[in-house]
């Protein structure tokens, strides 16, 4: 029988030489962690660094957008109405795709589809990863009291995580969105992109943290049943020593699998939300927001959906694929 | 060895003991008393072996010890103290004196931290500054149980589980405890290994003058570091006293039945009177009438059903026996059960 499922693999990968032999002495022995274990067999996995390597660059790309537009040399909301033709599309093949344009140009508006691409990543995955992160402390925080202390706050949380499943997402967001727009914002003011992007994380908080928050308690429950829980109490740890030093390194690991599979989620609920036209608006790039405006042009410029659609699809794969790859690294049991 | 260490207040002293678990059954719920009703007392560097098969409580009895569980009733003193019902921060002061062995080196250690860590959190958690700082006392530490101390920095997974057993016992004995409970520190582990830890925990015993409790299942392993012997059946103890009594001349037909229960290769072809107990253990769920070792007893009378015999001394001895018709004189051979005696 074994500790944990990082275990076998462990002992299996350490040669029989090297598992617990007394070796010479006055060498200093430092052992490998877990997480170091698990580190190198996420770097042996071709999958995972190929799915790594494309969102590290997804990131960079991000990040990096005014640095792209300086280079690039055109602005997101610059309008090239000289390329279009009378029919308000894009002039040339493929969308306009040019040496200046490299996915070429929007129809009617005329703007650059790459550089709006660019800050589009940037919305994207500023959501997402705001959104991410948000859920996923709250469901820790939650799954952790509710698993750890039991009782009627276990009770407690467990009905309100059921009452938040129970909730029609889309429903949801499609009713609060606006609502919570007008409630701030007169109908015909222009509501900042700011504001927008905070409530559609806030969509994204009410309702994600409830998975976090079931994986959790369960890991917890699960947890405070083993002996060094019970140890480390009879030693007479206090309860943050207990929480954060012996139960929270050993549930990291679903943690940031939750995490790397939540992300990819909240990028296409977002672009959904800005599709159906309550997430993002316009002037904002945004990649739900081009793809609807695209719909409108699906046979007259197929290539104004082809970039974006692509981005997109190769963004959530790449996020899956190495969510996943993180979860056999971390828990080598799990193999098919 | 004589047992009777000079000073008169037993270090431990546990009366009525119990505990009940509510065991949810549809809309009701039912009582399950895993232990009830347990009264012992240790003395200081004295062992006192806990022995039941599984499911007889000894367990649950060791984790209400070292306050691991709260005891439904009874009450327990260490060092003269009511620690019963001590929570939170007066516990502390007893989590240096009372530490316990728990029985699956497996489980009990954490994975995430490396074996030089483990050792240390309960010296950081007592604020206990050793001279030599804390990293030399972990390393001491290793070598009392037998580690190499360069295996500060590894982890629990590069250790074989005879190994991790050590690092176990090296964590209790960080805080330079007065008593360990050990909760079968030697079952999960395999018997050549046993033997190795068996000796360790005895070699400990007779340097630091520990006292133990020492919880097993397994007679002959009981037999090797104990000065008085407990047997407990159904939450209850039947028979106790000192070990050479309990071995030799036990009277509680349970404990006659343990005993001869224990395997020996020498004498395994001819017929040595092994006890076959026949029936099932009476339900821990409801209230036995009588005496709880009934249902299996081959003496069992009409008054067993009645009448719950006291756990009271016999032939003026200091043997106690819960049973209307004890075992008289010698019944098991002294050759039955193998094993050393404790020396010292």
């Amino acid at each position: 029988m074994s500790l944990s499922p990082v275990e076998d693999i462990a002992l299996s990968e350490f040669s029989p030489g090297t598992v617990a032999e007394p070796a010479a002495p006055g060498s200093g022995f430092v052992g490998r962690s877990p997480g170091q274990l698990a580190w190198a067999r996420l770097r042996r996995d071709r999958v995972a660094m190929v799915s790594g390597g494309v969102l590290v660059f997804f990131f960079l790309v991000a990040l990096a957008a005014p640095l792209i537009q300086w280079a690039y040399g055109t602005d997101p909301q610059q309008q090239f109405q000289d390329s279009l033709d009378l029919y308000g599309m894009p002039l040339g093949y493929a969308g306009g795709v040019t040496g200046s344009h490299w996915f070429g140009l929007e129809p009617s508006l005329g703007r650059d589809i790459f550089i709006r691409m660019v800050y589009g990543l940037r919305t994207s995955l500023f959501i997402a990863l705001a959104a991410g992160v948000i859920t996923t402390v709250i469901g820790v925080l939650a799954g952790v009291l509710a698993g750890y202390a039991g009782g009627w706050l276990d009770a407690v949380i467990g009905w309100v995580t059921d009452f938040a499943l129970a909730m029609p997402f889309l429903i949801v967001a499609l009713a609060l969105v606006p609502t919570v727009s007008l409630r701030f914002y007169g109908p015909r003011e222009a509501v900042p992109s700011s504001f927008r992007v905070a409530v559609l994380i806030t969509v994204f908080a009410l309702f994600g943290w409830t998975s976090a928050a079931r994986l959790v308690r369960g890991q917890v429950v699960s947890l405070r049943e083993r002996e060094f829980i019970e140890a480390a109490r009879a030693s007479g740890v206090s309860t943050a020593h207990m929480l954060f030093r012996q139960v929270l390194p050993n549930i990291w690991a679903p943690i940031l699998v939750s995490f790397s599979l939540a992300v990819p989620s909240y990028v296409t609920g977002e672009a959904v939300l800005s599709f159906l036209g309550v997430g993002i608006v316009d002037p904002t790039p945004d990649f739900g927001a081009m793809i609807f405006r695209s719909i409108h042009y699906l046979q007259t410029d197929p290539t104004y959906v082809f970039f974006p659609g692509v981005t997109i699809f190769i963004l959530v794969l790449a996020f899956n694929l190495f969510g996943d790859a993180v979860r056999d690294a971390l828990d080598p049991r799990s193999n098919r | 060895m004589s047992t009777d260490p000079p000073n008169a207040v037993p270090l431990l002293a546990v009366q009525g003991l119990a505990k009940h678990f509510p065991v949810r059954e549809g809309f009701g719920s039912r009582i399950l008393r895993a232990v009830d009703g347990v009264d012992f007392e240790v003395r200081a560097g004295e062992t006192l072996g806990l022995v039941g098969e599984s499911g007889c409580g000894k367990t649950t009895t060791g984790r209400m010890l070292v306050r691991l569980l709260e005891p439904t009733a009874g009450r327990i003193r260490f060092d003269g103290r009511d620690i019963t019902h001590l929570r939170g921060r007066a516990l502390r002061p007893l989590r240096r004196e009372l530490q316990i062995i728990f029985q699956d080196p497996y489980s009990s250690l954490n994975p995430r931290h490396t074996v030089g860590k483990i050792i240390a959190i309960p010296l950081q958690a007592n604020g206990i500054r050793p001279p030599g700082g804390i990293r030399n006392r972990v390393r001491e530490l290793l070598e009392i149980v037998g580690l190499n101390p360069e295996h500060y920095n590894r982890y629990p997974h590069e250790f074989s589980g005879g190994q991790r057993q050590r690092v176990g016992i090296a964590r209790a004995l960080a805080v330079q405890p007065r008593l360990v409970v050990a909760d079968e520190p030697v079952s999960a582990l395999d018997v050549s290994i046993q033997a190795q830890v068996v000796n360790l925990l005895r070699g400990l015993q007779r340097d630091l003058g520990l006292g133990f409790v020492f919880i097993a299942h397994d007679l002959a392993v009981v037999r090797h570091l104990s000065h008085r012997v407990a047997v407990m059946y159904l939450g209850k103890i039947v028979e106790t006293g000192a070990r050479a009594d309990i071995y030799q001349r036990p009277q509680h037909p349970y404990t006659r039945a343990l005993l001869s229960a224990v395997p020996d290769i020498e004498r395994s072809r001819e017929d040595r009177g092994r006890i076959r107990l026949e029936g099932d253990v009476a339900s821990p769920l409801e209230a036995v009438s009588g005496c709880p070792f009934r249902s299996r007893c081959w003496k069992a009378r009409d008054r067993c059903a009645v009448e719950e015999p006291a756990l009271v001394a016999r032939e003026g001895r200091e043997q106690l026996v819960a049973c209307h018709f004890p075992e008289p004189a010698p019944a098991v051979s002294t050759e039955e059960v193998r094993g050393e005696p404790v020396a010292g």
